[in-house]
């Protein structure tokens, strides 16, 4: 495998990065720090990481209502984020979106979504915007495998596909949709078969392998670039913890603890932690700073977001138009 | 028998009694099965009645409302639990050009016996996609029924009553009372769809509430009763049919009217029920109409915009002191 070891370091850095700040995230919210909805990524790292490894600050992503993982892996900052969950002034989104509605649009992250297949037809649009304006960059479109059941998921392939845009779909699928397990809301399993009925490439890989994920991804990132068309890729996954914190039991009463016990011991960090000691790329103690280095900016974000001012009331009434 | 539940449970028996005596009703909707529905509406339903019955559905709003039309006329009374309103315009040809129309369409020889159940309003963090309170854009549709139950008691009926009823009925909810108490009968009753209710009489100020609006203008009247004024409050408890005679009667008894509904201010119920005062009443009036919503945005998620957002006993009190400076 001819993968340069500063982007395997790099994809283990941001793994890394998201699941520290969704355990923190996990626990902010615990204590009360964070209000609303928290929908967290942990367990399904390799994704996002995998996927935007291969994009630039020029690409596009559209995200979904577990949007934190994808946001990190595109380079979103961890100060504004974290500012975010807590409704701060300082926020991407000046406290007004909150964890379902990150985005920074310079970065090309067109925002995490809180509708189930929403951003789908973004995505698409995204894409057509590359194919008019500017050729070779590309549009990434995460999504669920609950989402996929949304009309907007067949609308949007079927256009993309007739259209030859720029686009990869990105289907993160974890067998559930809140509480209803795939099997229970559709009668297929690899969802990337639906990508025929689109005249599209589609392949599903194990969403637990940063290397399978970044490879696959890259490959149809590529075919977008050059002008090929869209691709369906499909990353099998699971979500170790409830739909949303506060799912009572992290969800036990639709999957059992040993499910999850299962894919917790399938995590894809220490999966590649193995890997990358294995092929001598990092060792234990070059890891450790890793997840040091990241604990205290980690920290730094939540010192931020926590010294950060609410909006003041008369933002409520700023941002209605343009 | 009364006895003391909540609001979320209120419903849930209406749901049971409906299906125990009619089979073909039944429940769809994303995790209403053994999940319960996220406000724990449909717990143990399917328990009791069984996967077919209580249906958990998979993301796609367009299909299972749509699938709820195609089955209410063919014979079925389908209850259809949207998460929440926000998600209902994923399914929006369905509600608008379908349901809401076959009846007339087709020279009233099909009807579309159907529920949807869908919840408003804004309170819980949860930001611009699912706190909106856009009920008031089914009043612009004809051929839709739309109930807004603002008690335990009257969710219960109100649910039986429109699950009985030959028309669609819009089932507005709001989030932030699924665990509100109040005294619910044992026993099946029906409450209807299409009367408001005197909540309070008065014969000062008339304010024209909605569901949690109407526990705050409670609130407020009773304030202002050890002041002297004397608040006449009506639970509008539909917005279709609307109890226009409700409302005009009090209305010129007391020469005034506040409303009150978390919708945004534009073109929520209250801008249709200041037009009907000014068609119909307008020699009563003694004082300005003055609408107590929300404001003309989106909700924001920080929690004091999203505060500032819903509509406050304040906002009421300061409406009552615009009014009371014409009395
Ligand atoms: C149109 C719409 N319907 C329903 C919902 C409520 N909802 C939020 S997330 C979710 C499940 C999504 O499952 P999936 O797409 O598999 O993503 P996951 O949560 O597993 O990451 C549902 C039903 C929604 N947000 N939007
Ligand atoms: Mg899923």
């Amino acid at each position: 495998m001819d993968i340069p070891p500063k982007t395997v370091r790099e994809l283990y850095r941001t793994m890394v990065v998201i699941r520290a700040f969704e355990e923190k995230v996990q626990d902010l919210y615990a204590r009360g720090h964070i209000p609303g909805l928290a929908h967290l990524y942990i367990g399904e790292e390799a994704i996002a990481a995998g996927v935007c490894a291969n994009l630039g600050d020029k690409d596009y992503i559209t995200s979904t209502h577990r949007g934190h993982g994808h946001v990190i892996a595109k380079g979103a900052l961890l100060k504004p984020m974290m500012a975010e969950l807590y409704g701060k002034e300082t926020g991407y989104c000046k406290g007004k979106g909150g964890s379902m509605h990150i985005a920074d649009v310079n970065l090309g992250i067109l925002g995490a979504n809180g509708i189930a297949g929403g951003g789908l037809p973004i995505a698409v649009g995204a894409g057509l915007s590359c194919k008019m304006k500017h050729p070779g960059q590309v549009a990434v479109c995460f999504f669920g495998d609950a989402s996929s059941n949304n009309g907007t998921f067949h609308e949007s392939l079927n256009f993309a596909a007739v259209h030859k845009l720029p686009v990869v779909f990105v289907c993160e699928n974890n067998g559930f949709g809140i509480s209803v397990s795939q099997a229970q809301h559709q009668a297929i399993i690899d969802i990337s078969i639906r990508a025929a009925g689109y005249g599209m490439p589609g392949q599903t890989v194990d969403g637990n392998d940063v290397l399978s994920v970044y490879l696959a991804a890259g490959e149809a990132i590529d075919r977008a670039r050059k002008g090929e068309g869209p691709t369906l890729l499909e990353c099998k996954t699971y979500r170790w913890r409830g739909h949303h914190e506060g799912d009572p039991n992290q969800g036990g009463r639709y999957r059992s603890k040993e499910d999850i016990q299962a894919w917790v011991e399938n995590c894809p960090i220490k999966r590649f932690e193995q890997y990358l000691t294995k092929n001598k790329v990092l060792t234990k103690k070059q890891m450790q700073a890793v997840w040091e280095e990241v604990e205290s900016e980690i920290n730094e974000s939540i010192e931020f977001a926590e010294q950060s001012p609410f909006p003041p009331l008369s933002e409520m009434y700023q941002d209605v138009l343009a | 028998m009364s006895r003391i539940i909540t609001y979320a449970q209120a419903l849930n028996e209406a749901l049971a009694y409906c299906m125990e005596k009619d089979d073909s009703v039944f429940v769809m909707g994303e995790d209403v099965g053994r999940y319960g529905g996220i406000f724990q509406v449909t717990a143990g339903l399917q328990d009791r009645f069984g996967v077919d019955r209580v249906m958990d559905t998979p993301i796609s709003e367009a299909a299972f409302v749509g699938g709820a039309v195609g089955a209410a006329m063919t014979g079925m009374r389908p209850v259809v639990e949207i998460m929440f309103i926000d998600f209902i315009t994923v399914a929006m040809d369905m509600v608008v050009n379908q349901m809401a129309k076959m009846h007339f369409m087709f020279g009233g020889r099909a009807k579309v016996p159907m529920v949807i159940r869908v919840n408003i309003g804004a309170g819980r963090g949860t930001a611009a996609q699912h706190s909106q309170s856009f009920h008031a854009i089914f009043q612009h549709i004809p051929g839709i029924k739309i109930a807004m139950p603002s008690t335990p008691h009257d969710a219960k009926g109100m649910l039986i009553e429109a699950i009985q009823d030959d028309n669609p009925v819009l089932f507005v909810e709001h989030k932030k009372m699924y665990i509100d108490k109040g005294e619910v009968p044992e026993e099946a009753y029906t409450v209807p769809i299409g009367k408001a209710k005197v909540v309070r009489a008065g014969k000062d100020i008339t304010v024209v509430a909605t569901l949690n609006m109407v526990a705050k203008a409670l609130t407020v009247a009773e304030e202002m009763a050890a002041q002297g004024v004397d608040m006449e409050v009506i639970d509008l408890r539909s917005l279709c049919p609307l109890d226009r005679e409700a409302v005009l009667a009090s209305v010129r008894k007391t020469g005034t009217l506040i409303t009150a509904d978390e919708g945004c201010h534009t073109g929520n119920m209250g801008a249709e029920l200041a037009a009907l005062v000014a068609e119909q009443a307008l020699d009563s009036l003694q004082a300005p109409i003055v609408r107590v919503a929300g404001p003309d945005t989106p909700v924001a998620f920080s929690p004091p915009l999203e505060q500032a957002y819903i509509p406050s006993e304040q906002d009421l009190k300061d409406a009552v002191a615009r009014v009371l400076e014409y009395l």
